[in-house]
């Protein structure tokens, strides 16, 4: 059995990744913690307390829930915002893969190719990756790892991601919902959110409507 | 690994695509691979390779394929022409080159295809650059490379050198021993290289000529069921957007900035494809019925082989019985991903490990020997080149001479 474990770096010049390593995706009603296959009711509280525990934990949604291409997109995009005001989570999307440097704005948006940049400046340390097409997640993941201290956490709507910190797979409204419900249930047992006071930036077709604070 | 990847009843999770039941054109059901396989009545036909190709791919749902008709390696090619004039693909047209084909492949399947074509010998070569970048565009085309010899002077007689070339391009590569073999392969490729965490090309191998040309009995399933559409939203990439690596390329990042970051994405672009490569394991092993097939792998004297060599050394360990010499078997079904764990433990405990092959460098002793402990114990060999048959008995006359055992001389 593989005893690579997949934690936060940063963990060297260039990570392996966890595939290479031995380490295999859940079937379909499993999660992954760490390298570790569990039953993904094992995973919601565990997300949840990294969640909560963290001071700046942050959602990257990807094209796949930015842009409402179906129904069922639509409402998997009104659970995320709510997810995110539970907690509360920033929102920086990830709405292209469209290589930017030297010029990433990193305070507004992610890019697979750097991802790094947009941790760093804004000390991410926890993250939701959702609706990025599996190949770009898995191209970020292993630079987060590679770079940063940042613990991730992939709520992937296909296999999931051996690269994450944390992977659900076949990640639906139930399953975003389902981890709200986790985080809820923490709160109310008394576990209260460590993240930093911030105030959530708005984006219109323009560009930014509304500034952080 | 983390977890063990097993047989689970031979079957891989069941497609849940939309089309899964209805009929198309040709007034074939779309079925779950599982259900081919495993449920439908297979019926027994006499066909050559070439034969078992187009019956493969009258039941895989292609949409495109793509052909240049060199030399006559296998009939494949025009045989598929003759299916798309009965309906049964969507695409079909004649490549100016190996090299625009493979290209032509590729626009196919970025435009959401699912795409078969064949090559052999130098073709594989000349639309080599083609392949690494198939991979790393996550396409999951599948080529059927009847292998022939590479160079000059050319051979058009079965020579896996050019499976060589293909070990590192990021595609998966199997070898198919029989015409059964390559009719499954076929098939099951497609599913396999398809799964969103893999999603990458294929090369199904068989050796041309003995498998193209010649006649076997193979099993097929009622013409009237073919696999599930390829699903372009199952897709771990976007589809075509020009200005979005990897189709964005030579304009500006990553390719043409020197930094830190671009060489990191393109590692990680790079190690992705291995990661892809990695992960159809869990997929392959249900499919068929493990990476390998072994026999009497307890045994001190072992053959491991690939392709036809395994048929050869079937026959070789029947004439060694004879003499009292028992060798154990063990059949390589995929060369990529390479079925590390595997050969480790059935040749644990081997003293003398044979590696019969169709080429002159013994790639496939090579493998083998850089993964298991004490290697001295791999002989390389017998291997042949070029065209040449590699009868049962070279392969009884080197492990006996190996062995220091009395043999007869062959006379050639």
């Amino acid at each position: 059995m593989s005893q690579y474990k997949v934690l936060p770096g940063p963990e060297a010049f260039l990570p392996p990744a966890a595939a290479s390593m031995g380490n295999v995706l859940p079937d379909p009603g499993e999660a992954h913690i760490e390298g570790e296959i569990v039953p993904v009711d094992e995973a919601y509280e565990v997300a949840a307390r990294k969640i909560l525990g963290a001071k700046v934990p942050t959602i990257f949604p990807g094209p796949l829930v930015l842009w409402k291409w179906n129904d069922h997109v639509a409402e998997k995009a009104t659970a995320l915002r709510e997810l995110a005001n539970e907690v509360p989570m920033r929102l920086i999307p990830m709405a292209d893969y469209r290589p930017k440097y030297p010029k990433i704005e990193a305070e507004f948006e992610i890019n697979p190719n750097h991802p790094n940049l947009t941790i760093w400046h804004n000390k991410i340390d926890v993250c939701i990756f959702i609706g990025v097409h599996c190949h770009m997640a898995n191209l970020s993941l292993k630079i987060i790892r590679g770079g940063t201290n940042c613990y991730t956490i992939a709520m992937c709507a296909m296999a999931g991601h051996e690269d994450a910190c944390l992977s659900f797979r076949d990640a639906d409204l139930a399953m975003i919902t389902k981890l709200r419900e986790a985080i809820k249930k923490l709160k109310s047992e008394g576990v209260e959110s460590q993240a930093i006071p911030f105030q959530q930036f708005k984006m219109g077709r323009t560009g930014i409507i509304e500034q952080p604070a | 690994m983390n977890k063990t990847v097993d047989l689970k009843n031979k079957r891989i999770i069941a497609s849940t695509h939309e089309k899964l039941g209805q009929k198309n054109r040709m007034n074939q059901t779309y079925t779950d691979v599982n259900d081919i396989f495993y449920k439908a009545e297979q019926t027994a036909s006499f066909l050559t390779g070439s034969e078992v190709i187009r019956e493969a791919i009258k039941r895989a749902s292609v949409g495109t394929s793509v052909a240049y008709p060199i030399t006559p390696q296998s009939e494949a090619a025009a045989l598929i022409g003759e299916i798309y004039a009965e309906g049964y693909l969507d695409e079909y047209f004649r490549g100016e080159s190996e090299f625009a084909v493979m290209g032509q492949c590729a626009g196919a399947a970025f435009g959401g295809h699912r795409v078969f074509t064949t090559t052999a010998g130098p073709g594989t070569l000349r639309a080599m650059e083609n392949f690494p970048m198939w991979a790393g565009a996550r396409l999951p085309i599948q080529v059927c490379v009847t292998c022939r010899g590479v160079n000059s002077p050319l051979s058009i007689q079965p020579d896996t050198l050019e499976m060589y070339y293909l070990l590192e391009t990021g595609m998966l590569v199997w070898h198919a021993e029989t015409a059964q073999d390559l009719f499954d392969f076929i098939l099951k490729g497609f599913i396999v290289a398809e799964q969103p965490d893999v999603h990458v090309p294929i090369a199904v191998c068989c050796d041309g000529f003995f498998v193209t040309h010649t006649k076997d009995t193979v099993e097929l399933p009622p013409l009237d069921l073919t696999l599930t559409p390829y699903d372009p939203y199952r897709n771990p990439q976007p589809v075509m957007d020009m200005e979005t690596s990897p189709f964005r390329m030579m304009r500006d990042p990553f390719v043409m900035k020197s930094n830190y970051i671009s060489y990191a994405t393109h590692a990680s672009w790079q190690q992705e494809i291995r990661s892809a490569v990695e992960r159809s394991r869990k997929h392959t092993i249900p499919l068929l019925d493990g990476l390998i097939d072994e026999q009497n792998t307890d045994r001190e004297i072992l053959i491991v082989a690939s392709g036809t060599a395994v048929s050869q050394s079937r026959e070789a360990i029947r004439l060694l019985e004879e003499d009292g010499v028992k060798v154990g078997l063990v059949k390589i079904k995929t060369i990529r991903p390479f079925p590390t764990e595997e050969i480790k433990r059935v040749t644990k405990n081997a003293k003398h490990i044979f590696v019969p092959e169709f080429n002159v460098t013994g790639w496939l002793a090579r493998e083998i020997k850089s993964i298991i402990p004490d290697n001295e114990r791999v002989y390389e060999g017998p291997h042949v080149c070029g065209g040449m048959t590699l009868p049962c008995e070279v392969i009884v006359e080197q492990i006996k001479i190996h062995l220091g055992m009395e043999t007869e001389k062959l006379r050639m």
